[in-house]
């Protein structure tokens, strides 16, 4: 009975904005997790390394190769 | 052709002359080679075809430069096959060849852009300059798209392109996916806006604004965009740090993004392959809000995610110090993607839009408010404990301006989008200054700050050739926008209240020739102030330019060291 434009209308006024909603508040609160801070300040760094050159492959077994890896 | 090939090695060393060691040779790609010039040989000859069908001139011209496109650039690739190639050596090495290219471009078509603008303003102040024996191609109305796509698409985009090339490359630790996708971006781009500009003079339009070119050239610049998509996402998969740098979330979203509005707004039958013709495939008012859709978000993703990947990157590293919240930053991003592509109605407001549409487009968009500011508190915090730099560091004072603009322009277009305030400013030039302080300022002046940064760092240099020219080009630029949006404030509101104004009997009491008369004050002053941004233009031209020719080489250069 109902058209098209209508059924879709209603959807995305109805449970397509409770989902989005609930996906952007979901995004937010992971960004604020805990111990997210360590993750974040190292990714913050990253444009300060290789700067001139791309890094090699990281060591097998190596924590953090990327840190130290190519830092001249 | 031999120039040519001149040209691309010399492009692609920071030596310029000493490209030669860089030339590992291996065999292979000869089959690539092959089907290159079987495509190339391909379009040369179906351009011609199409040339000699031609309904109309704009078509036939542009199917000859296709043609003559394809056919030189099969010589070129002919010459080329079966020789040795550059090794894939170059794993061990960025690939900054189409970043030179496209920094220098950028600058290019800034000058150009800036130009044209300026002329055009200069046409409104004084209507002489629309010249009777140039009446149909250089007349204001021809003239205003050509500006728009050069500053906007030519020197905007090519800018986000070359930025976007050097930044994910550095943040992701990895050169560019692809071989030579880069290099087919970049001059596919280039082939795509001198297709656009010679169309707008010529009266190719479909008539969307910044949406002009005609099917076959959005045809072109989706292959293009494609390819550009391919390349950001191959280099993005194989790098090396563990996280994806916060700039190229922007960049992406600006890429992926910009895809779906350009296909869509540009769904359109042609009236036939042989003409430039086409009608939109939707009309009326979902028409209008398909454009202005489009159009918002050209505003959203290109113009702003685009160049917050810019900011992203270049203020950190211009200030030597991370970024203020990194946290705020993934914030910033998801609240724009989230709220800015719903603000396209409020362009709509009393129109045939509906009601609900235009409020939900006004809401979106007064909600704009805080993730813009969170972004540009970020930016400007960057600085916290370095502001001291601002006093030496012309560059970053660039860059810092560049911020407080977009904080600027972010606070003035949720406010013009508020439906009162509308129904004043609309149609008004109050528009075109709050576009003005966005573009010159947010977008211009972040632009500058990365070819100041980029243009040494690209060609091996210590320092700049001046940072004295830097510190003019900044107050020239500073302060020709405030006269510009000065005096489209002043000369906006008036046209807007003048063309309110009615007497006791509910008579207008204006004509519209005379608020084009009383605007004439206003538009001289606009002119001053674009003149001065040009101005400014040119002296970081010559700055860049004596930089690669007289610029002290940089001491250490570890830039040519050879892979293991």
């Amino acid at each position: 009975m109902e058209d098209t434009y209508t059924i879709m209308r209603v959807f995305a006024g109805s449970w397509g904005l409770v989902f989005m909603f609930l996906v952007f508040v979901v995004v937010i609160l992971f960004t604020l997790r805990p111990g997210s801070r360590k993750v974040h300040q190292d990714t913050a760094n990253i444009p300060f390394r290789h700067d001139d050159k791309p890094a090699r492959a990281p060591l097998p077994g190596a924590q953090d190769a990327h840190l130290t890896e190519a830092r001249q | 052709m031999l120039q040519l090939r001149d040209l691309g090695s010399r492009w692609n060393s920071p030596g310029w002359l000493e490209s030669s060691r860089y030339r590992g040779t291996t065999k292979g790609r000869s089959m690539l080679d092959y089907v290159k010039l079987l495509i190339l040989g391909l379009v040369a000859v179906l351009a011609a075809i199409a040339a000699s069908y031609a309904r109309d001139m704009i078509y036939m011209i542009h199917m000859i430069l296709v043609m003559v496109t394809a056919a030189g650039l099969f010589l070129w690739q002919l010459r080329r096959t079966d020789e040795p190639v550059p090794a894939a050596v170059l794993e061990a090495e960025y690939m900054d060849g189409p970043v030179r290219v496209g920094v220098a471009l950028t600058a290019f078509w800034g000058v150009v852009g800036f130009l044209v603008g300026v002329f055009i303003a200069f046409q409104l102040a004084f209507p002489e300059l629309n010249f009777e024996w140039a009446q149909g191609y250089l007349n204001f109305g021809r003239l205003r798209p050509l500006h728009t796509s050069a500053v906007i698409f030519a020197f905007g985009g090519t800018g986000l392109l070359a930025s976007s090339f050097y930044v994910v490359q550095r943040t992701s630790a990895a050169r560019l996916w692809g071989g030579g996708l880069a290099w087919f971006v970049l001059w596919g781009y280039q082939f795509f806006i001198l297709l656009a500009a010679t169309a707008y003079v010529l009266g190719g339009t479909q008539g969307r604004e910044y949406a002009e070119p005609e099917w076959y050239i959005d045809l072109w610049l989706t292959i293009v965009w494609v390819a550009y998509l391919l390349l950001f996402l191959g280099t993005l998969l194989k790098r090396k740090e563990p996280h994806i740098y916060v700039a190229n979330w922007f960049y992406l979203s600006f890429i992926v993004t910009v895809a779906m509005l350009h296909v869509v707004n540009n769904l359109a039958v042609p009236v036939s392959i042989f003409g430039s013709r086409s009608v939109s495939l939707m009309s009326g008012v979902q028409d209008a809000m398909t454009q202005w859709w489009y159009g918002h978000n050209a505003v959203g993703f290109f113009l702003t995610a685009g160049f917050l990947g810019m900011m992203y990157y270049f203020i950190p590293k211009q200030a030597e110090r991370p970024v203020y919240s990194y946290k705020l930053s993934i914030i910033h991003f998801w609240a724009l993607i989230f709220l800015y592509i719903w603000a396209g109605p409020h362009h709509l407001h009393y129109t045939a839009l509906p009601d609900w549409a235009s409020t939900l487009g006004m809401v979106f968009s007064v909600v704009l408010w805080m993730p813009s500011w969170g972004g540009m508190i970020n930016g400007l915090m960057t600085l916290s404990g370095a502001w001291d730099k601002l006093r030496t560091d012309p560059i970053l004072r660039m860059m810092v301006t560049s911020v407080a603009f977009y904080g600027m322009s972010t606070f003035e277009g949720p406010m013009m989008s508020i439906r009162a305030v509308n129904s004043l400013s609309h149609y008004t030039d109050w528009t075109i200054g709050h576009v003005h302080s966005g573009a010159l300022g947010w977008n211009g002046m972040i632009t500058f700050g990365m070819l100041y940064y980029l243009v040494p760092k690209l060609w091996g240099k210590e320092r700049l050739y001046s940072l004295r020219m830097v510190s003019w080009h900044y107050w020239l630029a500073t302060i020709g926008i405030v006269l510009y949006a000065a005096s489209m404030w002043v000369t906006g509101i008036m046209e807007g209240l003048m063309w309110r104004e009615v007497d006791a009997q509910g008579f207008l009491v204006n004509s519209f020739a005379d608020t084009v008369a009383a605007k004439f004050p206003m538009y001289v002053v606009r002119g001053l102030g674009g003149t001065m941004f040009l101005g400014g233009a040119l002296i970081m031209s010559y700055n860049l330019w004596m930089t690669v020719r007289k610029g002290a080489a940089k001491a250490d250069t570890t830039v040519a060291a050879p892979a293991e």
